[in-house]
């Protein structure tokens, strides 16, 4: 028995969101008389930070701490449309839909703050702590909660923002066949090394070392944790998840955890990321999305890694220790490819 | 089926409720105590989300027959934090990044816990140990192990 080592490298171009009716998103921010704002959204936060984005973009575009922004998610009967959490959208498509309502709430705000003030509206900036006063001259100041007040008591003026967020639909070229699918795009190339057993057929992670580019990252911390966690996705689709040996009669498939395999805390292994900032032209703040495309160079980066320990080309996932072993079978034993 | 009397310590508070034979220690928690922290995953000990401590000990709550804690203390994630004060743990799983969707948080912080409680200063892998059977499917467990080691450090810089 002999374990071998091998390295695999994979690169994606990820498209962000897809090309079906526009893929649009709506949202709506409004102001209350405290001076805090609301963004509704019928968008779901899974637990991917989309919340979290959503209001730094919204405190960001109308100058007020992010404090003071609540975001609403996940309710299709309240909020206004989304198409939904998937395809890396939610950053690019939401965020530029919350900007685009943030912008116009912004405008309504500056107005009635220059009418409590009494100048011109463009003379007017934000401090970025919940004040509006005049460019120049700090002490003519209005807080945005007083603005507020005054907007709902006073002047009978709603300080809110409609923002939608629609790609064009791209029609097939009926000549070439050509088409624009989406508008901007992500890009990951991750180098995987892994050990192959070639008695047993088993395959464990030895490290990994990725770089993603991903437009601005609003939210590094988020980023980070996205992709750490979404590259053991992919580990778990290269290697373990399947509803074999049982599939294609579901009945008698996996029914729960201890038959559905998935990566436990001794499983994983040292993974190094590079995060390289390229803003996107149409992205809210130049941000595009880490998304799916945190799990997606993982698995050809695997398949390639086992190649290059033992000789066998698995192109059916997951890779399981039996097909692992088949094929070293059917090759008559294992054979290492050089090492570049 | 006669009810049975049950009456134990629930995060230090004496309970009494009744229970079918054969209810399990999940269920009365969550439907008869009204403690929604013990999360139910798969039921049969596979995910580890609805772990609890049984007389300081782990155990998971969907295989444990409820009669069985009949006198005994068990300690939810409910019961963890100090009034408005977060337990260390749950501050070091929050300053991590330790939660995504949060399904597998409850169990493995109460995992956490019982390797905490009888080992202050665990080593990486005694910590990854403690929690392989917690499955987590949204953070590939590097920040949980991280979170966990930093509860740790953090308890030991007060000492």
């Amino acid at each position: 028995m002999t374990r071998h080592r091998g390295r695999g490298i994979a690169s994606v171009n990820y498209p962000i969101g897809m090309n079906l009716g526009g893929d649009p998103s709506q949202a709506l921010v409004h102001s209350n008389p405290s001076g805090k704002f609301t963004v509704a959204l019928s968008s779901i936060d899974l637990g991917q930070g989309m919340k979290s984005v959503t209001r730094q973009i919204c405190a960001e575009t109308l100058g007020v701490p992010v404090e003071d922004v609540y975001v609403d998610t996940a309710d299709s009967d309240t909020g206004p449309h989304c198409m939904g959490s998937f395809a890396s959208r939610g950053t690019h498509r939401v965020g530029n839909a919350v900007m685009a309502a943030a912008r116009e709430a912004r405008g309504v705000m500056m107005e009635a703050a220059a009418e409590e003030l009494e100048v011109n509206a463009a003379d007017l900036e934000t401090d970025g702590r919940g004040n509006i006063h005049v460019k120049g001259a700090p002490h003519r100041s209005i807080s945005t909660k007083d603005v507020a007040i005054a907007a709902q008591f006073k002047q009978g003026k709603t300080i809110s923002g409609r923002g939608i967020f629609l790609v064009p639909l791209s029609d097939v070229d009926p000549e070439t066949g050509e088409m624009s699918p989406a508008t901007c795009y992500a890009h990951a190339c991750l180098v995987a090394e892994v050990e192959v057993d070639d008695e047993t057929g088993e395959v464990d992670m030895v490290r990994m070392d990725s770089a993603y580019e991903l437009g601005r990252a609003l939210n590094p911390r988020l980023v980070e944790q996205q992709l750490v966690g979404g590259a053991w996705m992919g580990v778990s689709h290269a290697l373990y998840e399947t509803p074999e040996p049982y599939y294609p009669e579901p009945v008698h498939g996996p029914r729960d955890f201890v038959e559905y395999l998935m990566p436990g805390p001794g499983d994983i292994c040292p993974h190094d990321i590079a995060v390289l900032e390229r803003p996107a032209p149409d992205g809210p703040f130049g941000a595009k999305g880490p998304g799916e495309m945190c799990a997606n160079p993982v698995l050809p980066a695997v398949a390639n890694a086992i190649f290059n320990a033992v000789g066998v080309r698995i192109d059916d996932l997951p890779i399981t220790p039996e097909k692992v072993l088949r094929a070293i079978r059917a090759q008559g034993g294992a054979r290492p490819q050089p090492r570049r | 089926m006669a009810k049975t009397a049950l009456q134990f310590q629930h995060n230090g508070h004496e309970v009494a409720i009744f229970v079918d034979g054969g209810t399990n220690l999940l269920v009365a928690l969550r439907e008869l105590i009204g403690d929604m922290t013990p999360k139910f995953g798969c039921g049969q000990g596979g995910c580890g989300t609805c772990s609890v401590l049984i007389d300081g000990e782990l155990h998971l709550s969907c295989l444990t027959l409820a009669e069985t804690v009949a006198g005994r203390s068990v300690e939810t994630l409910d019961g963890i934090k100090d009034g408005p004060n977060l337990h260390p743990l749950q501050r070091a799983f929050a300053d991590s990044f330790a939660a995504q969707c949060g399904y597998c948080t409850p169990g493995m912080l109460m995992a956490a816990k019982a390797l905490l409680d009888r080992n202050p200063q665990p080593s990486r892998a005694e910590v990854v140990e403690a929690i392989s059977g917690n499955i987590c499917r949204c953070t590939g467990y590097e920040p949980i192990i991280n979170a966990v080691l930093a509860a740790a450090s953090g308890g030991r810089a007060r000492a």
